[in-house]
């Protein structure tokens, strides 16, 4: 195994005791955290290992909205999918835009469609829908009526 | 706002890039001071209708995302589905993906180097890049059996295989191209002109591509080393010699010196596959797809595809993102046009790739007059490449 990867698996599990690291195979790890911790994982990934976040994947499951941010280890070509959890009661999580721009558009696609606000998030409006699309309909949501 | 700021809207349907899009340049006389981009009018929905689809359906839904694309979108999906399912893909088919996704770069390359060369000026460029694109099209007819819209890729190899007796065909086509696309290159890359027009506009600093996270030659011509073929090799990348071009300027002359010297690399990469292609079996026997997820990434014309596929053990996907380069190298315009002037400003959105089909849908109103529209924003880009020229002639 690259000698990076480990490194980073270990000071993942030092400074994240509650993240559970899958490993699915030697490039792609999938890791859960809580949805409060996700600031501090991006600034660790993207600040002190210098990964790249190579898009975030929102989906709607049985136990709540899942939001998978990839990052991405290019020198290794290694995936870190960060998986957290929001309950469908109150969907809220931390905004990564003010880290950096790359998570800017893809909060906006992933507040639209499925309907997550991203708190502290520069410029919420939508991006893909069009303009008279009603606000409170969220069509990748499993309710969604077409 | 001060009083003398102006906008300057191109769009809805911009001439550009390959979707219709929506630039609104604030401008203070002739220099870009800020720039509001609007997507979203060609939002088909490819991520709703995905799971609605069997996974021998998707490829061909996917492949239907770009005309231009139309190997990564369904490479990079049948990648995530062989990762979540872990699938080996036979030798020869990872061979023959290769020649199709190299074949693919260079006809890429070659529309926007035409379609960059018509808006500076030089049409000469667009005709003779446009003309010898078309061998490279025939020949993916002959290897696929379309000249767009290969349907080449499937859930564990491809659908169709090449037979030695193709070998000269190809050989010769790839012989012409590489010709002629060397013409191109010392044309494009001695000319004192394009020099003074290109560098030191629309720059892209290394921090600032990380930041926003682009890809492909938009990042390597700003000197941010990724290319997903080198970092996580797929395909028979691995098992190919080639090299990836990277230069450090970030201006424009250095995104079209990266993709035309990439050109040279693919052909390279073609013939060693060719020469290299194994024997055996093009297809692995794929029964159901079990429960799970996987990730597929490879390198576009324009930078990596990404797809994300969850499985729930049906015999559709539950869950399909998809993420094309352009969806990261396009917010860096807002940081990479500031302070250029109009002329500028619409190459610079060039810069990144572009589409050229719907000029004439380009306005610019003041007071209710129109002050710019499509053609006119291309003879001021000429203009000025026009005041150059006669410069470099005295």
């Amino acid at each position: 195994m690259n000698q990076l990867i480990s490194q980073i698996q270990t000071e993942l599990k030092k400074k994240f005791p509650d993240a559970k690291i899958f490993e699915h195979n030697e490039r792609r790890y999938y890791i859960t955290i809580p949805k409060e911790k996700i600031g501090n994982m991006t600034k660790f990934l993207y600040q002190e290992k210098g990964l790249r976040l190579a898009i975030a994947t929102g989906i709607d499951t049985r136990e709540g909205f899942e939001i998978i941010y990839h990052f991405s280890l290019d020198s290794a070509g290694t995936l870190f999918n960060v998986k957290v959890l929001i309950p469908k009661d109150n969907p809220t999580i931390q905004s990564l835009a003010p880290i950096f721009e790359s998570a800017n558009w893809i909060e906006r696609e992933i507040h639209e469609l499925l309907g997550i606000n991203f708190e502290g998030h520069p410029n919420m409006k939508p991006l893909l829908t069009s303009d008279d699309w009603p606000e409170d309909k969220h069509p990748l949501r499993r309710d969604y009526e077409q | 706002m001060s009083n003398n700021r102006r906008i300057v809207p191109i769009g809805p349907f911009h001439p550009l890039q390959e979707e219709p899009e929506f630039f609104k340049l604030i401008v203070e006389g002739e220099k870009v001071v800020d720039i509001e981009i609007n997507i979203g009018y060609n939002h088909r929905g490819h991520e709703f209708i995905s799971p609605s689809l069997t996974y021998d359906q998707v490829p061909f839904l996917v492949e239907r995302i770009c005309g231009i694309c139309s190997n990564s979108h369904p490479l990079a999906f049948v990648l995530a589905v062989e990762d979540a399912a872990h699938i080996e893909v036979p030798e020869r088919a990872q061979y023959l993906r290769s020649v199709v996704h190299e074949l693919e770069r260079v006809h890429s390359h070659l529309l926007w180097l035409g379609l960059a060369g018509h808006f500076i000026g030089y049409n000469t460029v667009w005709m003779w890049a446009w003309r010898y694109r078309e061998p490279i099209l025939d020949l993916f007819e002959i290897i696929t059996g379309n000249r767009n819209h290969y349907a080449m890729n499937k859930i564990g190899g491809v659908r169709r295989d090449i037979n030695p007796g193709q070998f000269p065909e190809i050989e010769k086509v790839l012989n012409l191209a590489e010709q002629k696309i060397s013409m191109l290159t010392h044309a494009v890359l001695d000319d004192p002109v394009l020099h003074a027009r290109l560098e030191n506009v629309g720059i892209l600093p290394k921090e600032k591509a990380i930041s926003y996270g682009v890809l492909g030659p938009t990042a390597r011509a700003s000197g941010y080393a990724i290319d997903v073929r080198k970092d996580d090799p797929h395909c028979a990348y691995d098992k190919i010699d080639w090299n990836m071009i990277v230069l450090e300027e970030g201006d424009i002359f250095a995104k079209a010196k990266v993709r035309l010297l990439e050109c040279f690399e693919s052909i390279k990469i073609i013939r060693q596959c060719i020469k290299q292609l194994p024997e055996g079996p093009i297809q692995a026997r794929v029964d159901d797809i079990p429960p799970g997820e996987g990730c597929g990434r490879t390198e576009a014309p324009r930078g990596e595809v990404f797809h994300y596929v969850r499985s729930d053990g049906t015999n559709k996907p539950i869950r399909h993102k998809v993420r094309a380069p352009s969806f990261m190298n396009l917010p860096s315009n807002e940081y990479a046009v500031k302070g250029y002037s109009i002329a500028d400003a619409a190459l610079c959105l060039a810069a990144i790739d572009p589409c050229y089909c719907c000029t004439e849908r380009m306005a610019a109103f003041e007071d209710g007059k129109e002050i710019y529209n499509g053609k006119q924003l291309l003879e001021l880009s000429w203009q000025k490449t026009e005041i150059l020229k006669s410069k470099y002639r005295k």
